[in-house]
C-alpha cells in the first residue's frame, strides 16, 4: 500500500492504495471521474491522456504512485465551470466524435499539442500527433479539423487579447 | 417550420456529455457491494482439459467463488443459440455443434472461456486465477480457411465432417456455367478477404445484479441488441423469465457488430449472480477483446466473370470458403450466405449469377458480423474482378462499369441472387464522384509523380448494398429464427414534450439527434423538447436493435407510423375541443386547425388537454397521448456508390499515402448531413484498414499473433486523409421517410478502390490485403524481376 497526496483538477485529493494502481484506475475508481477511459492494455489507444504537471501522459502507463505530490488534469477539469474549453466546443461543432469513448483522450491530446505548439499547427502535424490515438468511428476527418479549428481560434483570441 | 428537423445539419446532442467526460458507459457503471469477475481463457487453441483443479484459488483471499464447466452442466444451463439456420443444397441444415458458456471437457479457440474467478477486488480475482491448475492435452489445431477442408486437416466436429458446417448455394448453375462456356473472355481471380478485428475502442463490459427480494435479474451490458440478448441468454441459456429480467445497455463505446450478440461472458456473469445473490462486474482487457470478440471476414474466393465482345457481363460464378471459427456465433451462418451471396449483382446488369459457399470450423475465435457483414467480402469479389476484367480486355475500368450498369428506369429491379433493387442512377453516381475526383486529370498527375521518383495509381469502386433489415416473412424464409421489425414509442408528456423510446440502440450513430429531428418536423414538436431514449428492456417496448445499418428506415419508420398516429388521435381531440367534425381538422407545423378557419389548437395544448380531460366524451375518446407502432419492412433498401481513391507510392520502401479518397454515395433521403457525412468517412477508414493495414494472423498452432494493438494495425490519423463526401439524393420507395442506411457503405466499398488504386500504381494484377509496404515493395521487386528477366 502507498500513501499518496496529489492534486487532481485544482482539488487536493489523498488515497492510500495498492501499490499497483495504475493512474488512470485511481481516477476512475477511487476519485469515480470515470471521464478518463480505459481502451487497451499496450499504452497504443491514448483513451486514458490526461496532464501530469502540465504535460499530456498516458494514465494507463503511470503508477499512481508516481503522480503523488503532482497535478493532474482530466477531462473533466478541462471547462471552467459551465464555460466549456474551445477544444470541447470545437469537437462538437465540427462532429469530431461519434461514440465519445475516445473523445476524452483525443481533447486532451488536443489542448496538449496545441499548447506545444502555440496553435500553429497544420494537417500534417496534427495526424503526427494523433499517432497515439486511436478512433474507430469518425476516421479522424473531423477530430482533424475540429483541432486545426480550435487551434485557430485559440491563436487568435491570444493575438486579440 | 423548424430549422432543426429533417435535412438540417444539427449539432449534436450527445456530445455535451461526451466533450465533458460524463459519459456512462458500463465500465463507469458501480453497483454497491459489487463482485468482480476475472475468466481464466484457454491458452490451447485444440485441447483435452485432462484436469482442472480450482481449488487453490477458491482458498485465495477475497475470493468468493470459482465456477466451471462441471457447474455449467450440474445446473443444467444451455448453450449460445445460433439465430439462423442454413439449408444445404442437399436440403440437410446447418450443423450445430453444442457452445457451452464455460468449456465442457475440450477446448477448441484459444480465448474459449474455462472459469470464472468471482471475488472482492479485481486484482483478488486475477491473483487467484493464476493458482487455477489446469492440464491442457494438446491436439492438432488447424487455423487455416482453405485447408480446413483438406483430408488430414485435424476435425473439431464427428457430426461436421471435412470441419465443414454447411455447403449452400445460390443462383442458376447451369445457366451461370453455360454462359461461362460460351463467352467471348472469363476473367479468372482468386481472393482472400482477411480475418479482421473489430476492435470498437470501449472493451466489452457487463455486470449482472440479482436481487434474491424480487427475482429480478439486471444485465448492464455493452449491447447493440439489448432486447435480443434478453430474449437468448433468459430463454436460450439461463432459463430466467422475460418478465423478471431487464437489460441496459448505456453508452456504448462502438460495436461494429462486434456487440450485437450476446456473448459467453454475460450468459456466465448472470448465471454467477443469481447463484451468489450478488452483482457481479467484468471489464475485458484488450488482449481479452482481441481473442473473445467475435472476429470479421475471412473468405477465400475463387470468382469468374465472363464478359461479351462489347464488354457486357455475361456470367459470374463464385465460389467461397468462409471461416465461422470453432464455435458458431449467433448470426454466424447468416453473414457468408444471405447477406454475402445475394449482393454478387452489383450495380451490374449479369444475367447469370451462382454461387456457392462451404462454410467451415476451425480452431479460431468464432466469426460473426462486422461492419457490413458480408457485403464487404461480395464487393470485394466483384469490385476487384470488373477492375481485372477491364485491364484484361484493355478498356477504361470507368466505361466497363457503365456498360454494365442498371439503368435508372429499371427500378424495382429483380437481380439473379434473390434481391429485389429498390432505387438508384449509378452512371449520375459514378460521374459525380469522377468529377469531383478529377478522374480526367489522372494521367498528367501520373507523370509529374513520375518524376519525383513515386507511382501514383487511379481505382475506383462502385459499391451497393442491402441494408434495412428485414423483411420479417422473407427472413424466416430463409432461415431467421426472429422477426426483423422495429418499434417506437411516442409519448407526450402533459407539458408538451415529447419522450420517444426506441426499440434500437446508439453506440455512436447520434441517434438522440436524428430522431428528434424526425420529431420536430413531423409533429412540430421544438427539437429541444423531444428526448429519445433507448436501451433500456425496462422502459422499453421491444426492438431487435441497431446493425446491418436498419435503425433509420426500420426504426425511423416505426417512429414516422408512431407520429402517424398521435396526429390521428391529436385530430380527434381537436375535433372535441374546437367542436367541429374529425374529418374538417387539418395538421400542419405542430398545429391542428379547423379548415378553412382560424380556429386552432397547437399539439400542446392538445398534449395538456390530453391529460386534463375534464370534459372528454370517455365513451368515444380516451385521454392520453401516446402512440406505439411496429414497422416490418416490405423489402431490404440499397444504398450504393462510386469511389474514386488516388494513391501514390514509394517504390523504394514500398510506403503509401493516399492523395485522394473522394466518395459519392446516395443513401436516399438525408435526415443529418453531418451525421451522415460523419458514417461515411468513418465507414471509409475501416475500410482503408482493411486494404492497408489489419489483418488477425494465427501461428500454425493456434496462437493468435495479433494480439494488441501492437500486432493489429489499426488505421491512425497520419495514415490517412480527409475524405472527400458528397451524395446524390435517389429517396427509397419502401418507407414513409425514403431513407436507406448509410452507416457502412464505406466501408463495403473502400478497399476494392484503394487495392484497385494500387494495383495501377504498381503496375500488378493482384495483391492480398492488407497491402502493407512490404508486400508492395515485394510486388515491385518481383515484377521489376519478371521485367528484368
Amino acid at each position: 500500500m502507498v500513501k499518496l497526496a496529489l492534486k487532481v483538477n485544482g482539488k487536493a485529493v489523498s488515497a492510500e492504495v495498492d501499490d499497483r494502481t495504475l493512474l488512470v484506475q485511481l481516477l476512475r475508481e477511487h476519485l469515480r471521474l470515470t471521464g478518463t477511459h480505459v481502451g487497451c492494455d499496450t499504452s497504443q489507444c491514448g483513451a486514458c491522456v490526461v496532464h501530469v504537471d502540465g504535460k499530456a501522459v498516458k494514465s494507463c502507463t503511470m503508477f499512481a504512485a508516481q503522480a503523488n505530490g503532482s497535478e493532474v488534469l482530466t477531462i473533466e477539469g478541462l471547462a471552467t465551470g459551465d464555460k466549456l474549453h474551445p477544444v470541447q466546443i470545437a469537437f462538437r461543432e465540427h462532429h469530431g466524435l461519434q461514440c465519445g469513448f475516445c473523445t476524452p483522450g483525443m481533447i486532451m491530446t488536443a489542448v496538449d499539442m496545441i499548447g506545444r505548439y502555440d496553435g500553429k499547427l497544420d494537417e500534417q502535424t496534427v495526424r503526427h500527433e494523433l499517432e497515439g490515438n486511436i478512433c474507430r468511428c469518425t476516421g479522424y476527418h473531423n477530430i482533424v479539423k475540429a483541432i486545426l479549428a480550435a487551434a485557430g481560434e485559440m491563436s487568435g483570441a491570444r493575438k486579440v487579447a | 417550420m423548424t430549422d432543426k428537423g429533417i435535412g438540417a445539419r444539427v449539432l449534436r446532442v450527445e456530445d455535451a456529455r461526451f466533450i465533458t467526460g460524463r459519459g456512462h458507459y458500463v465500465d463507469d457503471i458501480n453497483r454497491w457491494g459489487q463482485l468482480y469477475a476475472y475468466f481464466l481463457r484457454s491458452p490451447e487453441a485444440h485441447a483435452d482439459i485432462a484436469r482442472l483443479d480450482v481449488s487453490k484459488a477458491k482458498a485465495a483471499p477475497g475470493v468468493v467463488e470459482v465456477l466451471t464447466g462441471a457447474e455449467v452442466k450440474a445446473d443444467g444451463l444451455g448453450g449460445m443459440p445460433v439465430g439462423w439456420g442454413i439449408t444445404c443444397k442437399d436440403k440437410s441444415m446447418s450443423i450445430e455443434p453444442p457452445y457451452p458458456i464455460l468449456a465442457q471437457d475440450r477446448v477448441r479457440f484459444v480465448g474459449e472461456l474455462v472459469a470464472v474467478v468471482v471475488a472482492e477486488s479485481k486484482a483478488a480475482a486475477r491473483d487467484a486465477a493464476e493458482l487455477i491448475e489446469v492440464e491442457y492435452k494438446s491436439l492438432p489445431a488447424i487455423t487455416s480457411t482453405a485447408d480446413a477442408m483438406k483430408p488430414n486437416a485435424p476435425q473439431l466436429w464427428p457430426q461436421a465432417p471435412k470441419n465443414m458446417c454447411f455447403d449452400w448455394e445460390i443462383g442458376d448453375k447451369a445457366a451461370t456455367e453455360a454462359a461461362l462456356a460460351k463467352s467471348h473472355h472469363v476473367t479468372r481471380l482468386e481472393i482472400v478477404n482477411q480475418r479482421l478485428i473489430p476492435n470498437a475502442m470501449e472493451p466489452r463490459a457487463a455486470i449482472a445484479e440479482f436481487e434474491p427480494g424480487t427475482g429480478q435479474l439486471t444485465l448492464y451490458c455493452t449491447s447493440q441488441a439489448p432486447h435480443a440478448a434478453r430474449l437468448l441468454l433468459g430463454a436460450f441459456i439461463l432459463n430466467q423469465p422475460e418478465h423478471k429480467f431487464r437489460v441496459v445497455s448505456p453508452d456504448v463505446g462502438g460495436g461494429f457488430g462486434s456487440k450485437i450478440y450476446p456473448y459467453a461472458e454475460y450468459a456466465v456473469l448472470c448465471w454467477a449472480a443469481r447463484r451468489l445473490k450478488a452483482a457481479i462486474k467484468w471489464t475485458a482487457e484488450r488482449s481479452e477483446s482481441f481473442v473473445s470478440d467475435a472476429h470479421g471476414r475471412d473468405h477465400v474466393t475463387v470468382a469468374e466473370l465472363g464478359l461479351d465482345k462489347d464488354g457486357k457481363f455475361t456470367a459470374l460464378r463464385v465460389n467461397t470458403i468462409a471461416n465461422l471459427g470453432a464455435y458458431l456465433s449467433a448470426f454466424a451462418p447468416l453473414i457468408p450466405t444471405y447477406l454475402y451471396a445475394t449482393l454478387l449483382a452489383g450495380q451490374y446488369t449479369t444475367p447469370a449469377i451462382y454461387a456457392d459457399v462451404q462454410a467451415v470450423f476451425t480452431n479460431t475465435t468464432p466469426v460473426d458480423a462486422y461492419r457490413g457483414a458480408g457485403r464487404p467480402e461480395a464487393t470485394y469479389v466483384l469490385e476487384r474482378i470488373v477492375e481485372v476484367a477491364a485491364r484484361e480486355i484493355g478498356m477504361d475500368p470507368a466505361e466497363l462499369r457503365r456498360r454494365n450498369f442498371i439503368a435508372p428506369n429499371a427500378f424495382p429491379y429483380q437481380t439473379p441472387v434473390a434481391l429485389v433493387y429498390d432505387s438508384g442512377n449509378y452512371a449520375a453516381a459514378l460521374d459525380k464522384a469522377m468529377k469531383l475526383a478529377d478522374y480526367a486529370g489522372f494521367p498528367k498527375r501520373r507523370e509529374e509523380a513520375k518524376k519525383r521518383g513515386k507511382l501514383r495509381g487511379i481505382g475506383i469502386s462502385t459499391p451497393i448494398e442491402a441494408t434495412g433489415a428485414a423483411p420479417s416473412a422473407i427472413a424466416g424464409q430463409l432461415g431467421a429464427r426472429a422477426g426483423l421489425f422495429e418499434s417506437a414509442e411516442v409519448r407526450f408528456n402533459p407539458t408538451g414534450s415529447v419522450t420517444v423510446f426506441l426499440g434500437s440502440h446508439n453506440h455512436g450513430q447520434g441517434h438522440a439527434t436524428t430522431f428528434a429531428q424526425i420529431v420536430a418536423t413531423t409533429l412540430g414538436v421544438p427539437f429541444e423538447n423531444v428526448e429519445v431514449v433507448e436501451g433500456d428492456t425496462g422502459n422499453t417496448q421491444f426492438g431487435m436493435g441497431t446493425y446491418g445499418s436498419r435503425t433509420l428506415s426500420v426504426g425511423g419508420s416505426a417512429l414516422y407510423r408512431a407520429c402517424e398516429k398521435i396526429i390521428d388521435k391529436g385530430k380527434k381531440i381537436a375535433a372535441h375541443l374546437l367542436e367541429a367534425s374529425e374529418g374538417d381538422i387539418e395538421f400542419e407545423n405542430g398545429v391542428f386547425k379547423v379548415a378553412g378557419t382560424d380556429r386552432s389548437k397547437t399539439i400542446a395544448e392538445i398534449a395538456f388537454a390530453a391529460y386534463v380531460p375534464h370534459d372528454f366524451p370517455h365513451d368515444r375518446l380516451d385521454p392520453g397521448l401516446n402512440e406505439q407502432a411496429y414497422f416490418d419492412p416490405t423489402n431490404f433498401n440499397f444504398p450504393y456508390g462510386a469511389y474514386v481513391c488516388e494513391v501514390e507510392v514509394d517504390p523504394q520502401t514500398g510506403e503509401t499515402e493516399i492523395v485522394n479518397f473522394t466518395a459519392v454515395d446516395d443513401v436516399g433521403t438525408i435526415i443529418n448531413p453531418m451525421i451522415v457525412h460523419g458514417q461515411i468517412e468513418g465507414g471509409i477508414v475501416q475500410g482503408i484498414g482493411q486494404a492497408m493495414t489489419e489483418q488477425a494472423v494465427y501461428g500454425d498452432s493456434g496462437q493468435l499473433l495479433t494480439g494488441s494493438f501492437m500486432d493489429y494495425t489499426m488505421p491512425r490519423a497520419d495514415n490517412v486523409p480527409f475524405i472527400v463526401s458528397d451524395f446524390t439524393v435517389t429517396p427509397c420507395p419502401d418507407n414513409p421517410l425514403g431513407v436507406k442506411g448509410c452507416g457502412e457503405i464505406g466501408t463495403i466499398g473502400a478497399p476494392p478502390a484503394v487495392i484497385n488504386a494500387l494495383t495501377d500504381a504498381i503496375g500488378v494484377r493482384d495483391i492480398a490485403m492488407p497491402a502493407t509496404p512490404q508486400r508492395i515493395w515485394m510486388a515491385l521487386q518481383q515484377s521489376g524481376a519478371r521485367q528484368a528477366a
